[in-house]
């Protein structure tokens, strides 16, 4: 494990610049936000971004290709290029995982090669939580925010930043980054650890279970009367889908230039009337199917086809953002039984 | 804090569903923490004792709901109106969008919501809000207990609340305001102090934060087309994420064109944006505008008026005096 004195952050942002873009939580105006380092960029000490970290993977609007039309004659252009190789700094545990969650859908057969290729440039070096806020829930679904995952591992102790490389791309930044690091035992860290356990053992919604839920589930749950009032206030926007960092449904739409079309891509939401709407119309006839797709999804759908794993990573950005405040928590205390109670 | 409790509410709906005046209530419901608070329909005594709140955290708006809640059944839907939310109701009213019969109405007082990304600003770690009198007790994780002046902690809605009076309800509880003047033009004018330069880059800057998730449209009570263009696959600009800045701009300039004349001002389009676009100075501009031009106009303030911009007299402003050609503003 290597360590940096607070003050030489800077020094350090600006090494890993060198070689690499490198991107860091800011505060804006709106709150803290992923930005690219410049020479004075501070560090936002927010808990986390407003958006979620997907956004340098799965970005909200992407090119997929070009098609340029000559009379009778089609020309397909492929816009892919090579990713350049980047770094995020500052992504915490929920967020970490989310990568994992978006990998098994972008990473499976068929690979999604625009998402491949950014998760195969991007280095991320995760930062642990310290004062969690009462909106994480990320215990639940087995995070630990004291001990996150990432290419790099950093954490905040006091006056050092420690970091700790747990991947093949991690070493070799981390290596880089030698001459301005220095050696440590990780006592500090592992000090942090204890008293952040202590503070998420403490949280509102530490109890919060999934366990009722989960991979065969769908039965159980589908039919049942509860999605009635959940679902009753829901203005059907797209704030949830947006801002979460699992939810990773798209729509393709082709866009005319006037001189061919570009074909792009766009996130989508299963809360929009005219989602996945095919010629016979919208399967989902009202507002309470497309609630209900939302958290099934993420608490039954995706275990099923991913072994058990959840969607869902209690990041609680749908807690802070939703208009109508519903909201994963509130249905899972509705319908998740003797556990929630 | 707020003048009437949340028993007195109860107690009085509680009345409204036993004596048969209506069988179900629109109000706010409790959840996780102080400020989570869900609109909700009460169908009980029983409901409405276990999960009925009222208090600094039900800013939501409930006129657009009757749009649905009353086409479901016969009876009426007893609902809580703010002094801002009448308004609406009004304008709704004006564009023969729900059943009136079909509403038992009741105004109750505010005394300004408050703004809970003010408040997690200050602390990490929120537990909970109380208010006692113009003081705010803030309960927190890691800072421990923090008191505040309620003025403080007001949303940018209320800090220029244009009225504490209600302009339409069946009854009132506790007493009634007055149409209020809070500088709420002053930000207006400080953009139209700008150069044109500077206001676009301004606007740009803005709207540039807009992730399209449309909860502005979807909570306006202006806002209640059966089906938006920009929904409509057949319209042409249906689009679920902008093909460029401009088309990010577009969208809500638009969109404040369409709700020009008939926008109450009520501010939920800013309160429910998940970046924080100031969108309700695009519809004060449209206000400030019209009530420059035409005369004052307030939309919802009386059922059946009709905007300026929607009826035509000869003493109409000419648009050569309206807009002045050429120089900067080409």
């Amino acid at each position: 494990m290597r360590k940096i004195s607070i003050d030489k952050l800077n020094s350090l942002f600006s090494a890993i610049a060198e070689n690499e873009t490198l991107y860091l939580p800011v505060d804006t105006k709106a709150g803290a936000k992923f930005e690219k380092w410049h020479d004075g960029a501070v560090l936002s000490d927010a808990l986390n971004t407003v958006r979620s970290a997907k956004d340098f993977f799965f970005p909200q609007t992407e090119n997929l290709m070009d098609f340029k039309v000559d009379g009778k004659n089609i020309e397909i252009i492929d816009t892919r290029e090579e990713c350049e190789d980047f770094v995020i700094f500052g992504v915490r545990a929920c967020d970490v995982k989310s990568f994992e969650i978006l990998d098994r859908v972008f990473l499976a057969e068929p690979v999604d090669s625009y998402y491949k290729n950014r998760r195969e440039h991007g280095v991320i070096m995760s930062l642990a939580c310290t004062k969690p806020h009462e909106t994480c829930f990320c215990g639940t679904f087995g995070i630990d925010a004291s001990s996150p995952e990432g290419d790099i591992v950093c954490h905040m102790t006091g006056d050092a930043l420690c970091m700790d490389a747990k991947t093949e791309k991690g070493k070799a930044l981390l290596s880089r980054l030698d001459s301005l690091t220095e050696e440590t035992d990780g006592k500090a860290v592992e000090e942090q650890k204890k008293v952040t356990k202590e503070r998420l053992a403490k949280l509102p919604l530490a109890s919060l279970s999934a366990d009722s839920f989960g991979a065969g589930k769908t039965e159980k749950f589908f039919g049942a009367p509860e999605w009635k009032e959940l679902s009753q206030a829901c203005l059907g926007c797209g704030t949830c889908t947006f801002v979460c960092p699992t939810c990773q449904c798209y729509d393709i739409k082709d866009f005319n230039t006037g001189h061919g079309v570009k074909r792009f891509r766009c996130w989508d939401s299963c809360m929009y009337s005219d989602f996945t709407k095919m010629s016979a119309g919208q399967p989902r006839l009202t507002q309470l199917e497309r609630f209900r797709q939302r958290f099934m999804h993420k608490l039954v759908y995706y275990p099923t086809n991913n072994g058990g794993l959840f969607s869902c990573v209690g990041c609680g950005r749908c807690l802070s953002k939703c208009p109508i405040q519903m909201n994963i928590v509130k249905v899972m205390k509705k319908l998740g039984g003797k556990e929630n109670d | 804090m707020q003048e009437i409790n949340r028993a007195a509410l109860i107690k009085r709906a509680s009345e409204l569903l036993s004596d048969g005046t209506a069988d179900r209530v629109l109000g706010w419901k409790a959840g996780e923490f102080d400020y989570d608070v869900t609109p909700a329909v009460f169908h009980s005594v029983e409901e409405l004792e276990k999960d009925f709140v009222w208090g600094d955290f039900c800013g939501a708006n409930f006129s657009k709901y009757l749009i649905k809640e009353t086409q479901k059944g016969d009876g009426k839907v007893i609902v809580f109106l703010k002094p801002c939310d009448t308004y609406s109701f009004n304008q709704l009213l004006t564009e023969h969008r729900f059943d009136r019969e079909k509403v038992y109405a009741i105004g109750i007082p505010c005394d300004g919501m408050l703004d809970i990304t003010k408040i997690k600003s200050m602390a990490d770690g929120v537990l909970s809000v109380k208010s006692e009198g113009d003081e705010v007790e803030i309960e927190t994780l890691y800072d421990g207990v923090i008191k505040e002046k309620r003025e403080n902690l007001l949303p940018d809605r209320c800090v220029h609340c244009k009225s504490k009076k209600h302009v339409s309800y069946d009854e009132l509880m506790g007493e009634d305001g007055e149409v209020l003047d809070s500088g709420r033009f002053d930000e207006v004018e400080q953009i139209e102090k700008m150069t044109p330069d500077e206001r676009f880059a301004f606007w740009q800057g803005e709207l540039s934060r807009c992730i399209r998730c449309n909860a502005c449209r979807d909570v306006c009570p202006a806002c209640t087309c059966e089906k938006c263009v920009f929904d409509n696959p057949d319209s042409g600009v249906e689009n679920k994420a902008a093909a460029n800045s401009f088309e990010d701009s577009m969208f809500h300039i638009i969109r404040a064109f369409h709700v020009a004349g008939r926008c109450t001002d009520c501010g939920e389009c800013s309160r429910v944006c998940p970046q924080h676009i100031p969108l309700h100075l695009l519809n004060r501009k449209f206000i400030k505008d019209i009530n420059s031009f035409y005369g004052e106009y307030q939309a919802g303030e009386t059922i059946g008026s009709r905007a300026p911009t929607v009826n035509y007299s000869q003493d109409d402003i000419e648009p050569s005096e309206a807009v002045e050609r050429g120089g900067d503003n080409a």
